[in-house]
């Protein structure tokens, strides 16, 4: 995985490393403030936001 | 032949599958599951009329909507509504293993405190109380003695709802903080991983080490018979190592994978994509010609 283009995290506002392949709907983690983030937009540029929190049935 | 896939986000296991299709020139549909909608008795509107679909969201529930929904129109799907069902229900999971005879841990049911007093005492301490539906370790209590318990037993009654109706009470195995996972997809024990930690809870989402395990053909044994107890399609095991042999501990029907590649040596999501696309072409071999 190369890493095209760093973008802003939503939550702290540090710099979010995103692939050159991301896809929409991507879950990525910011390193900076460890917050779960989701890709919504691809173009024209890539946008983020945080993801939805874990409900009680999630899992494998 | 066409594949959709549906999902909560794309995590890294959905990426890795994504590039599994394409690497087998088949274009992955992927569809987020908070698009999902329509009338039951119609395809739902926002996904394509695929050959098979690959079920993956994080929800169990939606899991097992979708599974039935699709299937009801005739859809594949992978997994199938009696695998996600009984995967996803520790009580339906015991259930099944103990009428097909695999081995695992000793498990009790309560419905009230009462009940979870008499049935730890007939467990006996320590012992480990389960959401009845859950995952990563969430809400899992290591219960020592009766006064843990009754924390527990509270905590349970005041979080209430449907989920906390049941108490799902299991024994507790000393493992050092060691258990197996097996990786099954399509009747075969494909590969599996040993995962350590400091505390009792091996979760790698909580943080466990993962290494590759060497396949033994009691592992393989165990699990593949596991697998098959659930109603076969494509799984996790989770097996404790005991004196007596491997335990059976919990079977995910959406399988998480992305630490288990690189220390198995083993193409997981191509061995998902390969076993897919035999449903889908089995699938399409079905249909009605027009």
């Amino acid at each position: 995985m190369s890493v095209a283009l760093a973008t802003d995290c939503p939550v702290c506002a540090g710099a979010v490393d995103t692939p050159d392949d991301a896809m929409l709907g991507e879950l990525l983690d910011c390193d900076e403030c460890g917050s779960e983030l989701e890709v919504t937009q691809i173009t024209p540029g890539i946008e983020l936001k945080e993801a939805p929190m874990c409900a009680e049935d999630w899992g494998e | 032949m066409t594949v959709g896939m549906v999902c909560t986000g794309v995590r890294a296991e959905e990426k890795m599958l994504t590039a599994a299709f394409s690497g087998r020139g088949i274009e992955l549909h992927v569809v987020d599951d908070r698009t999902i909608h329509g009338d039951l008795g119609s395809w739902p509107e926002t996904l394509p009329r695929v050959d098979a679909v690959l079920l993956r969201s994080k929800s169990h529930w939606r899991n097992v909507v979708m599974a039935h929904w699709l299937e009801s129109l005739g859809g594949r799907t992978i997994n199938e509504s009696r695998v996600i069902e009984k995967c996803g229900d520790k009580v339906l999971t015991t259930l099944a293993l103990l009428k097909e005879g695999v081995p695992t841990l000793s498990a009790s049911v309560a419905f009230a405190s009462q009940g979870g007093e008499m049935a730890a005492e007939a467990l006996g301490y320590p012992l480990v109380v389960k959401p009845v539906i859950g995952s990563w370790g969430r809400l899992i209590g290591k219960v020592n003695d009766r006064d843990a318990l009754d924390l527990a037993l509270d905590h349970k009654e005041a979080l209430g709802g449907a989920p906390h109706s049941v108490t799902y009470l299991q024994r507790f195995v000393e493992t050092g903080g060691r258990d197996v996972r097996s990786f099954v997809v399509g009747g075969r024990c494909i590969a599996a991983i040993a995962r350590t930690s400091e505390g009792w809870k091996t979760n790698t989402a909580l943080g466990a080490e993962a290494t590759g395990l060497e396949l033994d053909s009691e592992l393989i044994g165990v699990s593949e018979a596991a697998a098959q107890a659930v109603g076969g399609g494509m799984v996790a095991v989770d097996l404790f190592e005991t004196d007596d042999g491997y335990l059976v501990n919990e079977v995910n029907a959406t399988m998480e994978f992305r630490n288990s590649v690189d220390r198995t040596g083993v193409d997981i999501p191509g061995f998902i994509a390969d076993y897919v696309l035999g449903r889908a072409e089995a699938a399409a071999s079905e249909r009605p010609v027009a």
